[in-house]
C-alpha cells in the first residue's frame, strides 16, 4: 500500500453522464421545483429510473459472496462522487432518486435471500419507479433514537406483527408509500423494557392497511424532497417482514439491533457529507464566476496581507470545502478497503455539515443584494445546505461520537 | 484508488522518528526552550535518524528511489510531534539539499549533495524571510543585480535564518532584477559584505538559533546561482516548503491534542474527569477533526507533487489551513488545562507559542 489520492479513470468516465444530468436537467428545474414545493422532479426521475433499475438489478442478481472475493472495491468511493455531483445539481432532486437507498442498505445488510427478493425486486424491474425509505425519528425521539415509542406486537394467532405509533421526518415516505409500490423500513420496539435491545427494523410495504402518510412537511430547503409523517394504527405485517432476529436479551447475537441501525450510518454519513460538499461547490463556483466577471481574481500564492477581505473569504471557503471533501473521501474509501470507519464517518459528516453551512451563507453575503435574490440559486443553496448539518445525525451528535472515540469513552461516561 | 496507508518503509521511518521524539526530544524540550538550545547530542541523534540522506536518490549516493514529498511529510509530522524547534534544526540542511535536488544543475548536484551524506550535519542554511510586515516570498526586497563582470551583487536583509551563525554556506533567495524572477544564490559564510546580525528573539522556537543577515554588495559568481543559467522555478520550491510546513504544523497539533486528552481524562472537577463534560469533550473532538483534515490536505498536496504535477494551489491551501488549525488546536490545549496550561511547566503554552509562528513562516523554505 501507498498513500494515494488517485480517483480511477474508469470511475471518472462513469461520472460524465451524472455530470451531464446535473447540469442539463437538475439545474434547469432547480428554481421551479423550489418555488413549487412537493412538485416531483419528473424529468430527473424518468431519466434516472432506467439507469438505477439496471444497477439495482445487477446488485440483486449477483451471485452471493461475489463482493467479498473482489478485494478492495470502489463502490463507496463511486457513491460519494455521485452524490457530490448530483447535489451540485440539486440536493432536493437528488433525494428523489428512485432507489431503495437506506431501506435497501438495511435489507442488504441483514435480509435473508427471500427477503431481498421480496422487497428489492421492485427496484430492479418494471416501468414505474419505486422508492425505499427509512422511518426512525419520532416526535419524542430525535437524536436519542433509543427512545422510540412505536411498538411492534406479535399476534400469535395470525403470526403477524402489529405496528402502532407515529414516525416523522421520513425522507421519501410519501413517494414510497403513496406514489409507488415502495417500502419503508420502520424501527419499532418489541419490548420497551429492553431499551435499545428491543429495537427492531420491520419492512412495511405500500398499501398496507393501517399505514397512513398524514402530512408532508413544508421546509426551509430541499423542497423537491418529501419529508413525511407516517402513522401506524394496528398495521399488520407478516412475521417475515422483521429484519434480523426477534431475539431481545442477547443483542450481540442479533444481526440487526440498535447497533446495526448505527452501523448503517457509517455508510450513509459519508454520502450526506458528499451531498453537502456538492452544494458547497456549487455555491463556491458560482461566487468565483461572478467575482471573475467583476474582475476579481482569487490568487493562490499570496500572503494574507496582500489579499482583500473578499479574496480571503473565498480562500477560506475553498480550504474548508477541501478539508471536508478529503475527510469524506477517506470515510468512504475505508469501507471499500473493508475497514471500520465509524469515527471517520462522523468526522466527515460534522465537518461537511458545518463547513458547507458557513460556505453557502458566506456566498449569499459575498454577492451582496443579488446574492439574496431568488433570481439566482445561491440563496436556495444556503437553505438546502443547512439540512446536511441536521439529518443523519446533527453536527452535535456526530461531534459526540467523535469525542467518545478519541477519549475512549462509551455513552455512559460521556453523555 | 484512494489509500491512506503508508508503505512499509515509510511506516518504519515513522516509527523510528516517533520513538526518537518520545524518548529523546520530549524529555529535553522544556529545558531547551528555557535555555535557548538543544543539547548537541539530541541534534546529532536526530541527524543520525538519516531522514535527509534517506530522501536523496540512490544515483546521488542517498538511499531513496526518488525524492518523495509524502515521505517527507510523514517524517516531519513525527519530528514536530517531539518539538518544532528541534525539527527545524535537524532539517535545516534540507533547506539547501532539497532545492538542490529539485532545481540544481547536474554539476551543482554532483558537487553539492555529498556533504549531506556525512555522519554530521553540514553547516549550511538558507535565507528567505525578510524583516518586513508585508513580506511576500514571491517579491523579496533583497535584490540581485549583475555587475560589469557578469557577477551578481546581493543587497538587502534577511530574517529568521536558522543556524546562520557559523554556517559555511547560505542559500540566499533574492529578486533577480535581470531575469525578473526569484532566484537562489549560494553565499559563503565568510563572504565579503555579509554580516551575521544578532540572534533573533522570538515568541516561540526559542531553542532554535536564528539570525538576521545583512547583505551589502555581496558578490557571487553566476555558477553560484541555483539552477545555473535558467535559475529556478521558485513557486515549485515554495510548494514543497509549504507542504513541509503543513506537516510540521500537524505534528505540533497532534502533540497538543494528545496531551490535552490525557490531562482531561485525569483532571477531576465536580467529581468527575473534565473530559466527561461536553464543553471539554467537544472542543477536543473538533481539534481531532481539524488535525485529520490538515493532515489529509498536506498529504494530498504532497502526493500531487510526487506525481510531478503542479500542486501550488493545494500546497498553499494546505499550509494556510494548517497554520490556522495549529493555532486553534494549541489554543484549545492550553484552554483545556486552564490555569495549568498557562504555566511553563506544561508544554502546551510552548506549543501555542511555537504554533503561532506558522502564520509568520510564509515561505520559510523548510523543505
Amino acid at each position: 500500500m501507498a498513500i494515494s489520492f488517485n480517483i480511477p479513470e474508469k470511475l471518472q468516465q462513469g461520472l460524465q453522464m451524472t455530470e451531464a444530468v446535473a447540469k442539463a436537467v437538475m439545474r434547469e428545474e432547480s428554481r421551479k421545483l423550489d418555488e413549487n414545493e412537493h412538485q416531483r422532479p419528473a424529468t430527473f426521475i424518468s431519466m434516472m429510473w432506467p439507469v438505477l433499475r439496471e444497477q439495482q438489478k445487477r446488485q440483486l442478481d449477483r451471485p452471493s459472496g461475489e463482493r467479498k472475493r473482489e478485494g478492495p472495491g470502489s463502490f463507496n468511493l463511486n457513491m460519494v462522487l455521485t452524490f457530490e455531483i448530483l447535489s451540485w445539481g440539486d440536493v432536493g432532486q437528488m433525494l428523489c432518486l428512485p432507489t431503495a437507498l437506506l431501506a435497501g442498505a438495511a435489507i442488504e445488510a441483514v435480509g435473508t435471500p427471500e427477503q431481498k427478493e421480496r422487497f428489492l425486486r421492485r427496484f430492479a424491474e418494471g416501468d414505474a419507479p419505486a422508492w425505499g425509505a427509512m422511518a426512525m425519528t419520532e416526535p419524542g425521539a430525535g437524536s436519542d433514537t433509543s427512545a422510540i415509542q412505536t411498538t411492534a406486537t406479535l399476534d400469535p394467532a395470525t403470526n403477524e406483527w402489529v405496528l402502532n405509533g407515529e414516525k416523522i421526518f421520513c425522507t421519501n415516505g410519501k413517494l414510497a408509500l403513496d406514489e409507488s409500490d415502495g417500502i419503508v423500513v420502520v424501527w419499532a420496539t418489541i419490548d420497551r423494557s429492553a431499551g435499545r435491545a428491543g429495537m427492531k427494523p420491520f419492512v412495511v410495504e405500500a398499501d398496507t392497511p393501517g399505514v397512513t402518510v398524514e402530512k408532508v412537511e413544508i421546509k426551509h430547503g430541499i423542497r423537491a424532497s418529501d419529508t413525511a409523517s407516517i402513522v401506524f394504527r394496528d398495521a399488520r405485517i407478516p412475521y417475515e417482514n422483521l429484519l434480523g432476529s426477534a431475539e431481545v436479551r442477547r443483542p450481540e447475537v442479533t444481526t440487526m439491533g440498535f447497533k446495526g441501525a448505527m452501523a448503517t450510518f457509517d455508510a450513509s454519513r459519508p454520502l450526506i457529507a458528499a451531498s453537502a460538499i456538492g452544494v458547497g461547490r456549487a455555491a463556491l463556483e458560482f461566487v468565483k464566476e461572478k467575482l471573475a466577471g467583476e474582475g476579481i481574481k482569487i490568487p493562490y500564492d499570496q500572503p494574507y496581507h496582500n489579499l482583500s477581505a473578499v479574496q480571503r473569504d473565498v480562500i477560506e471557503m475553498e480550504m474548508q470545502l477541501k478539508a471536508a471533501w478529503l475527510l469524506t473521501l477517506r470515510a468512504a474509501s475505508l469501507i471499500d478497503h473493508g475497514l471500520q470507519n465509524n469515527l471517520e464517518a462522523s468526522m466527515a459528516k460534522t465537518k461537511a455539515g458545518k463547513a458547507v453551512t458557513a460556505i453557502t451563507q458566506k456566498a449569499v453575503e459575498l454577492l451582496g443584494p443579488l446574492g439574496y435574490s431568488r433570481e439566482w440559486l445561491v440563496e436556495k443553496w444556503m437553505r438546502d445546505a443547512k439540512i446536511n448539518d441536521i439529518y443523519e445525525g446533527t453536527g452535535q451528535i456526530n461531534t459526540l461520537i467523535v469525542a467518545r472515540r478519541i477519549l475512549g469513552y462509551g455513552s455512559r461516561e460521556l453523555r | 484508488m484512494i489509500s491512506l496507508t503508508p508503505t512499509d518503509e515509510q511506516q518504519m521511518l515513522v516509527e523510528t522518528v516517533r520513538r526518537f521524539s518520545a524518548e529523546v526530544v520530549r524529555p529535553a524540550a522544556h529545558d531547551a526552550d528555557e535555555r535557548g538550545a538543544f543539547p548537541e547530542r539530541v541534534v546529532q541523534t536526530g541527524w543520525e535518524l538519516g531522514i535527509l540522506p534517506g530522501s536523496i536518490p540512490e544515483q546521488l549516493g542517498g538511499f531513496a528511489e526518488e525524492y518523495s514529498a509524502i515521505t517527507g511529510a510523514l517524517a516531519y509530522e513525527e519530528l514536530a510531534y517531539g518539538d518544532l524547534a528541534l525539527a527545524l534544526q535537524v532539517m535545516t540542511p534540507a533547506l539547501v539539499a532539497v532545492p538542490l535536488l529539485l532545481a540544481g544543475t547536474d554539476e551543482q548536484r554532483a558537487s553539492g549533495i555529498e556533504q549531506f551524506l556525512d555522519g554530521a550535519p553540514p553547516a549550511v542554511t538558507a535565507a528567505l524571510l525578510e524583516p518586513a510586515i508585508s513580506f511576500d516570498p514571491l517579491q523579496p526586497k533583497t535584490l540581485a543585480t549583475l555587475d560589469d563582470e557578469g557577477c551578481y551583487l546581493l543587497n538587502g536583509s534577511k530574517a529568521y535564518v536558522p543556524l546562520a551563525d557559523g554556517a559555511t554556506s547560505i542559500l540566499v533567495y533574492a529578486w533577480n532584477a535581470e531575469a525578473g524572477q526569484v532566484d537562489g544564490f549560494f553565499v559563503a559564510g565568510d563572504a565579503e559584505g555579509l554580516t551575521i546580525g544578532p540572534r533573533e528573539k522570538l515568541m516561540g522556537l526559542r531553542a532554535l538559533p536564528m539570525n538576521r543577515l545583512a547583505l551589502d554588495n555581496v558578490r557571487v559568481s553566476p555558477a553560484q546561482r541555483l539552477g545555473g543559467e535558467a535559475g529556478i522555478d521558485f513557486p515549485a520550491i515554495l510548494a514543497h516548503s509549504r507542504v513541509a510546513l503543513a506537516a510540521l504544523a500537524v505534528g505540533v497539533m497532534r502533540a497538543s491534542l494528545d496531551y490535552a486528552i490525557d490531562y482531561a481524562k485525569e483532571r477531576e472537577q465536580f467529581g468527575a474527569p473534565i473530559a466527561t463534560k461536553q464543553a471539554i469533550a467537544f472542543m477536543l473532538a473538533e481539534c481531532a477533526i481539524e488535525i485529520d483534515a490538515a493532515r489529509l490536505m498536506a498529504w494530498e498536496a504532497a502526493w500531487k507533487l510526487d506525481q510531478g504535477e503542479d500542486a501550488s494551489k493545494e500546497a498553499y491551501l494546505a499550509k494556510e489551513y494548517a497554520a490556522k488549525a495549529a493555532l486553534t488546536v494549541t489554543d484549545a490545549a492550553v484552554q483545556t488545562l486552564g490555569g495549568h496550561g498557562y504555566i511553563r511547566e506544561h508544554p502546551v503554552e510552548r506549543w501555542l507559542r511555537d504554533a503561532r509562528g506558522f502564520a509568520a513562516f510564509e515561505g520559510l523554505a523548510i523543505v
